[in-house]
């Protein structure tokens, strides 16, 4: 089985390096978690196809050895959904940031999971606006500062994987770029998953939440991933009244179950009025 | 001989010219053709998907055309401006796909159920940035159903996103037609050698079929990946397809003439309002003046060669048109003294009839005659 350490080149666009981001930012650690689990499914890379929404984590897409649709801010799902139902046999995975999933995508990303759709969103959650430099995003966790909410926030943040998982994703995973080793097997998973998968990877973003916030340099923020989070078994999100999660955010797969996906069910209604769906 | 409604047709004509996905929102007076393509793709195994909004409808439209899919969808209004934003990255994508737009009242949610043609100007330049842009209009359920054909072939010879503008009334009146054959453009997915370049002159190849192509609508060059250097490459993209539509002006202009032989006012007009029009000028010859129409069904790239024609053989040229004056703006320039212009609008949410468009007509015309100024 293909691990960390492996050789990615053929599964990263060599014309593109290097990447846009910061010295010492998480998304690089992500994006070779993508690259990693498309090694380990095996993937043709013909057929995958990365779309990317705008800001930090849209830029992924360039940097994948694979088909790349780099979209407008919040609507990579969108795109996505018309690319995925046009042409079903393609692995589409979706690269969204934080704001870009949950503030201006907040819409797609719950119809997206409503319809269980086999799209697999890899939501990059620095708690931040970063290509813009440093505004609050609705993961902005209560209290912290940006440069929007320079006497700290006072707006409630969200939890993307609640939302996803009340919305009808069918895989919903968090992991962090601290935890590099097992984040590519998760987002192995939830590709080989047929229908709407979520994995939500914690990224330290130094140059904007950290200086902000002084939270340090890349590595103090990734030891402060390490020190929020706490693995939990898969299954059901824990009760977050349970006292070793206090201040805690659980990683793991919280939920991972089949239900009817959404090209299957269309390819039904073609057949049953006498059509034929990408014959 | 059929009856059927102007929504309908675009419907019957998308099919026809091998539309096989469809993302929409429902919106009055737009709301039949996507009711119509919910009935018509699953049984021909193409995609009908109602999405959450019209931003999403037309990002997926975007999507499905690489997927391979020749894609539309259809709105009014409201649902037309937020769809400029995905307009402009199609277009800075050479994305093949055709947008509907079926006007009514405005500004803001206005008169939802009543006729206007408040989006010449939006369909050219809605978009933020500067881009060329491809606009037909229909004035019939004929010519809705043949000008819907004609948008998927230019969007898919020209890789652009192609507008076609219907307004409140012609969406929902029904004509008897007999449905024209329809041959669509075919699409041919050529060898793909290494240097294969995705945009520019290429021919569209959607994902999955070899090339790992790079889409953004950040600045690129021919090989579609963003470079720190990329206006310029935008620009030369974009001067590229203005120069190739200005070569093809004759064969995508689409017009109707109705006694421009020697008429010396000549009313411009198109969509619904040419309608009216070509009752006036009837009334007008009736009367022994020499009116003509000029029904335009392609209204930008503007045909400034043939308005130009028009205007060396014309006293007058009056443009009647259900807005406070937009289709007229580029007349003016492109007749740029050759013959007096005016405008005639109103934004009520009524038509004008036959009798207030020759009205107009007879007062531009007595100006003329005294040299006096008409205020439109």
């Amino acid at each position: 089985m293909a691990s960390v350490g492996q050789d990615l080149t053929e599964y990263l666009r060599q014309e593109m390096m290097p990447t846009v981001w910061c010295p010492g930012c998480g998304h690089g650690i992500i994006a070779q978690g993508i690259a990693t689990a498309l090694q380990q499914i095996g993937a043709d890379l013909d057929q995958v196809v990365v779309v990317g929404g705008i800001g930090c984590s849209g830029r992924t897409p360039f940097y994948m050895n694979t088909g790349a649709m780099h979209t407008t801010h919040g609507r990579a799902l969108a795109f996505a959904t018309g690319l995925k139902l046009a042409r079903p046999r393609l692995t589409v995975v979706v690269t969204m940031g934080d704001g870009d999933a949950l503030a201006i995508g907040g819409n797609h990303f719950i119809h997206a999971a409503r319809r269980n759709i086999d799209l697999t969103v890899v939501l990059y959650n620095n708690s931040i606006y970063g290509m813009t430099g440093g505004q609050s995003a609705p993961t902005t966790p209560q209290g912290s500062r940006s440069t929007t909410t320079p006497l700290g926030s006072i707006e409630p943040n969200f939890d993307a994987t609640v939302l996803a998982q009340a919305a009808g994703a069918t895989f919903v995973a968090r992991s962090t770029t601290f935890d590099f080793q097992e984040m590519p097997q998760l987002i192995a998973r939830a590709i080989r998953h047929p229908g709407f998968s979520v994995v939500e990877v914690l990224s330290q973003c130094p140059t904007y939440y950290g200086r902000l916030n002084r939270l340090g340099e890349a590595p103090e923020m990734l030891q402060w991933e390490r020190d929020r989070t706490l693995p939990v078994p898969d299954g059901p999100l824990p009760e977050i009244t349970r006292e070793d999660l206090v201040g805690k955010q659980p990683i793991g797969i919280f939920r991972e179950e089949i239900r009817p996906e959404y090209t299957a069910r269309y390819r039904e209604l073609c057949a049953a009025a006498g059509g034929t769906y990408n014959a | 001989m059929k009856l059927i409604q102007g929504n309908e047709a675009v419907a019957l004509a998308a099919a026809a010219a091998g539309c096989d996905f469809y993302a929409g929102y429902p919106i009055t007076p737009a709301t039949e053709i996507m009711e119509q393509m919910a009935r018509i793709l699953p049984p021909q195994g193409g995609v009908f998907i109602q999405m959450e909004d019209e931003l999403s409808a037309a990002a997926a439209v975007i999507g499905a055309a690489w997927g391979g899919a020749r894609a539309m969808t259809a709105t009014s209004g409201p649902g037309f401006s937020l769809m400029q934003e995905h307009i402009g990255y199609a277009a800075m994508t050479q994305t093949p796909c055709v947008f509907v737009d079926s006007q009514r009242g405005g500004p803001s949610t206005g008169l939802p159920t009543l006729p206007a043609q408040g989006e010449v100007m939006q369909s050219r330049f809605g978009s933020h940035g500067d881009r060329v842009a491809i606009v037909l209009t229909a004035s019939s359920v004929l010519s809705a159903y043949e000008m819907t054909a004609r948008a998927f072939d230019l969007a898919e010879t020209y890789r652009q996103p192609v507008v076609v503008l219907l307004d409140a009334v012609l969406s929902h009146m029904r004509e008897n037609v007999d449905l024209p054959e329809i041959q669509p453009v075919p699409r041919v997915v050529p060898e793909l050698g290494e240097d294969f370049q995705p945009f520019g002159d290429s021919p569209f190849v959607p994902f999955g079929e070899g090339h790992r192509t790079v889409v953004t609508g950040l600045a690129h060059d021919e090989t579609g990946l963003p470079k720190t250097a990329g206006g310029k490459a935008t620009e030369r993209l974009l001067r590229a397809l203005e120069a190739r539509l200005a070569r093809d002006a004759r064969e995508i202009t689409y017009y109707r003439a109705h006694a421009l032989e020697g008429a010396k006012v000549v009313l411009l007009s198109y969509g619904i309002t040419a309608r009216a029009a070509r009752e006036a000028v009837d009334v007008l010859r009736g009367e022994g003046i020499a009116a003509g129409l000029l029904d335009l069904q392609t209204i930008w790239p503007f045909p400034d060669w043939l308005v130009q024609e028009v205007a060396e053989r014309a006293d007058a040229i009056l443009v009647p048109e259900l807005n406070l004056g937009q289709l007229v703006i580029p007349v003016q320039a492109a007749v740029a003294g050759r013959c007096r212009v005016a405008p005639l609008g109103r934004a009520d949410g009524n038509l004008f009839t036959p009798e207030e468009i020759a009205q107009a007509a007879r007062a531009l015309l007595a100006a003329e005659e005294t040299g006096g100024v008409l205020h439109g």
